[in-house]
């Protein structure tokens, strides 16, 4: 009754929107509106916003969930060194500036230039940068050759490996070679687009801490690096980010969902 | 902890819908929503037993702040919702009209609306996410949607009816 004559606020008609108003004010309010030509209008235009914008995306929270987003999965590969995860994430919660992907998140100890990420993102792209810019010998045995690539370089790096299939992004498969790794030999794949933009992948063995995909930017190149059972693989690239992120996703999806035990072999 | 991690894969419909429309760019958003889960499934043992749900959009909100800034750091553009291409007639052109029109917003303001119009959160759970008084959400909120108005007004002076 009283309320009735104490004048709406904008902030009142808001809530009023969004069903945050008091109950002894919503009489009050709805008399108001009753009088009140413009600021129904008002009213009316953020309905109408609420509506367009609920329209455009709510949809998007009825798509199937992608296999990447499951839980058990991404939980698997999550950090082990929990004291420093747990350094990282308050450092991050507490607004520090995780750059792209989170890259500046890391600890001083997972940059340090002898951790298996540095390592390994440094030889992969010491590698990319050599062989991408060959024309005629960009690998030692070519795709025409695939079974007996991967077999060669599986046996010479100690499991079974798999070439990824990543046509999808369309890449093709140009060959691979064998390299000296940080840890022992590495099998390195190259793949190519229509436009001739070339992404490789270098993988060994190696007792790194299992990680989820990780970023460094290594001159004009961007290397994704993660661990998984015992391997340690980087995804090189050059260009859209973007695109390296793609391959690297594709890449780590196809090894995750066809991983095979780690064995020796000769 | 089988517990929540049953919460946070129950909120990723909703995650990668509010990813969306805050990035409005379908993989930027997807992305998003992966090191979303990838922070906070490291970050379990930290978690206090508060909603999950909430810190899960508080972690995407800071992620996502933080990716805007690099982004100002080093240009990237990114074309506005060119992922999914609808032609401009009929019911779409309001949806892109909505899109641009979020595009204009200050980020805070973007979060702030999203979060109550979309996620259906209250302005105590905003304030929260956001870390800021409930009277901050409210002012982001009036400013957003006044900025909204102003756009979709000036854009297209006679304003067809959105339903």
């Amino acid at each position: 009754m009283f309320d009735r004559d104490q004048p709406v606020t904008e902030e009142e008609l808001h809530a009023y929107v969004d069903g945050e108003l008091a109950p002894e004010r919503q009489e009050a309010v709805e008399a108001w509106l009753s009088t009140h030509p413009d600021d129904t209008a008002r009213v009316g235009a953020w309905r109408a916003q609420a509506e367009s914008i609920r329209s455009r995306y709510g949809a998007a929270a009825s798509e199937p969930v992608p296999a990447r987003f499951d839980v058990a999965r991404l939980a698997r590969r999550t950090w082990p060194w929990k004291s420093i995860a747990a350094a990282a994430a308050l450092a991050f919660l507490v607004g520090g500036s995780a750059g792209w992907f989170g890259r500046d998140m890391w600890s001083e100890q997972a940059r340090s230039e002898h951790s298996p990420f540095q390592q390994f993102t440094a030889e992969a792209v010491d590698a990319y940068n050599l062989y991408v810019v060959e024309v005629r010998h960009p690998v030692e045995v070519p795709a025409s050759d695939a079974d007996h690539l991967v077999q060669w370089l599986s046996k010479r790096v100690g499991y079974q490996l798999r070439a990824p299939d990543l046509e999808k992004l369309g890449l093709k498969l140009v060959g691979g070679r064998l390299l000296p790794g940080p840890t022992g030999p590495a099998a390195f794949f190259m793949y190519e687009g229509p436009s001739g933009d070339r992404y490789t992948i270098y993988c060994a063995r190696s007792n790194a801490p299992d990680t989820a995909l990780r970023y460094n930017d290594i001159g004009k190149a961007t290397a994704v690096y993660w661990a998984d059972n015992d391997i340690a693989y980087v995804v090189s690239g050059k260009g859209d980010r973007t695109k390296v992120n793609d391959v690297a996703t594709a890449a780590y999806d196809q090894i995750d969902s066809h991983r095979t035990p780690a064995k020796s072999g000769g | 902890m089988a517990a929540f991690r049953q919460n946070v894969q129950a909120a990723i419909p909703a995650l990668r819908r509010y990813a969306r429309a805050l990035t409005r760019n379908a993989d930027v958003a997807d992305d998003l929503v992966q090191d979303t889960l990838v922070r906070a499934l490291r970050s379990e043992h930290l978690f206090q037993g508060e909603e999950v749900r909430s810190w899960l959009y508080t972690i995407l909100t800071n992620l996502n702040r933080n990716r805007l800034r690099s982004l100002a750091r080093r240009p990237v553009h990114t074309a506005i919702g060119d992922d999914d291409a609808i032609d401009l007639a009929g019911p779409e052109a309001g949806m892109r009209d909505i899109e641009r029109a979020l595009a204009t917003l200050v980020e805070d303001q973007r979060v702030a609306l999203l979060l109550v119009v979309l996620e259906g959160l209250t302005y105590r759970e905003v304030a929260e996410i956001q870390g800021v008084p409930i009277g901050t959400v409210m002012s982001r909120l009036a400013r957003a949607r006044a900025q909204i108005k102003a756009y979709l007004d000036g854009e297209r002076p006679a304003l067809r009816r959105v339903k």
